[in-house]
């Protein structure tokens, strides 16, 4: 059954990081670019987890949780950046 | 004892992600131990006014609330994204907050947040509006009085009398 | 493996993948960016949470213990998604980007 189920999780979430591409190319805005990486790197993170499971190996959790927090500190930047022109004020 | 651990959750909170973090291990149990006490100690400053836990079975209970209302919301949103994008009816909705600590003001906008459907956009500068997004709102007055009753009065419980 | 932890985690797996899907849908199609803002959210909370779960559900399985590790990220997750989602409507708000006609309501000025 899981045999069946990881490459249908595979594809859907990487149909899904192609459509956050198409936003992230579309724009039209800066904020919108920027939630656009916001969730590629949510999704990032749900494939690396996946790829983990399939490769039965715990090791790929720390490369999910290292996305989450580059992920996390990099947005909360470029977000500053436009808002104040700044991003350590 | 307070003066050796002025937030006690917190360093629960801290040793707990450590021996999460590095295994359950004796030696990782007891330098958890040593920076769940020292990191607190070092953030003193950073707290102003600390927010005191009140009521810890309605915690539990709030977390599980919220938690059931991802779920169901998610669902309703997941049917809203796959209709027409014309029938939804968004809209900026301005909460007016009871909370009156910041802590207990970002878990609601966190909270607020989390739940597909709305997101926080906005605090006042005076603490006492939360500026929030709504993908598909029927009545405002609705929409308050659902966040205010099942978010907002569990967390003034929890955090304040 | 057992065949009902098998059958729960293929089916996180796939309520995991499906709503991450639905979320980058609406990022994608979603007219305004206070709409599309509302598509991440749901990738973040039942997306990950679901690829995460069956990890957890996988790896505690197979080790015959319960392994929490993963939680870590979905703990972090829920702490963090909100606050940039917070951040990037402030910064929309601030260069005041264009709003479907029929929102209700206004944003603030920054």
């Amino acid at each position: 059954m899981l045999e069946i189920a990881l490459p249908i999780g595979f594809g859907l979430i990487v149909v899904a990081l192609v459509l956050n591409l198409y936003r992230l190319l579309r724009g039209p805005t800066l904020p919108d670019r920027a939630l656009a990486l916001d969730t590629m790197y949510i999704n990032a993170i749900a494939l690396i987890v996946l790829y983990g499971i399939a490769n039965d190996s715990k090791l790929y959790f720390e490369a999910g949780m290292l996305i989450a927090l580059i992920g996390f500190v990099s947005t909360v930047a470029v977000a500053k950046y436009m808002t104040r022109g700044d991003i350590i004020e | 004892m307070r003066k050796l651990l002025p937030f006690p959750l917190l360093s629960l909170f801290l040793w707990l992600t450590w021996l999460l973090l590095n295994g359950f291990s004796w030696g990782h149990g007891l330098l958890g131990l040593v920076l769940a006490v020292v990191l607190p100690l070092g953030t003193r400053p950073f707290w102003p006014n600390v927010p005191h836990l009140r009521n810890f079975p309605k915690l539990v209970r709030f977390v599980l609330v919220v938690h059931w209302d991802i779920v169901t919301a998610n669902l309703a949103v997941a049917r809203l994204i796959l209709g027409s994008p014309r029938k939804l009816r968004p809209a900026f909705v301005e909460l007016p907050l009871e909370l009156e600590d910041d802590f207990a003001i970002t878990l609601l906008a966190s909270t607020i947040s989390l739940t597909p459907g709305t997101v926080s956009a906005d605090v006042s500068e005076d603490r006492r509006t939360l500026l929030i997004h709504a993908l598909d709102m029927d009545d405002e007055a609705e929409l308050v009085a659902q966040i205010k009753q099942r978010y907002e009065r569990p967390l003034k419980e929890i955090f304040e009398c | 493996m057992d065949t009902l932890v098998e059958f729960l985690v293929s089916a996180a797996i796939l309520v995991g993948g499906v709503f991450a899907l639905v979320g980058s849908f609406g990022l994608a199609r979603l007219p305004d960016f206070y709409l599309r803002l509302h598509g991440p959210t749901k990738a973040s909370t039942l997306g990950v949470g679901g690829t995460i779960f069956a990890s957890l559900l996988f790896f505690s399985w197979q080790e015959q213990a319960l392994q929490l590790q993963e939680l870590l990220i979905v703990l972090f997750l829920f702490i963090t998604a909100p606050v940039s989602a917070h951040m990037l409507a402030k910064a929309a708000m601030h260069r005041q980007l264009r709003r479907r006609e029929d929102t209700r309501g206004r944003p603030w000025k920054q």
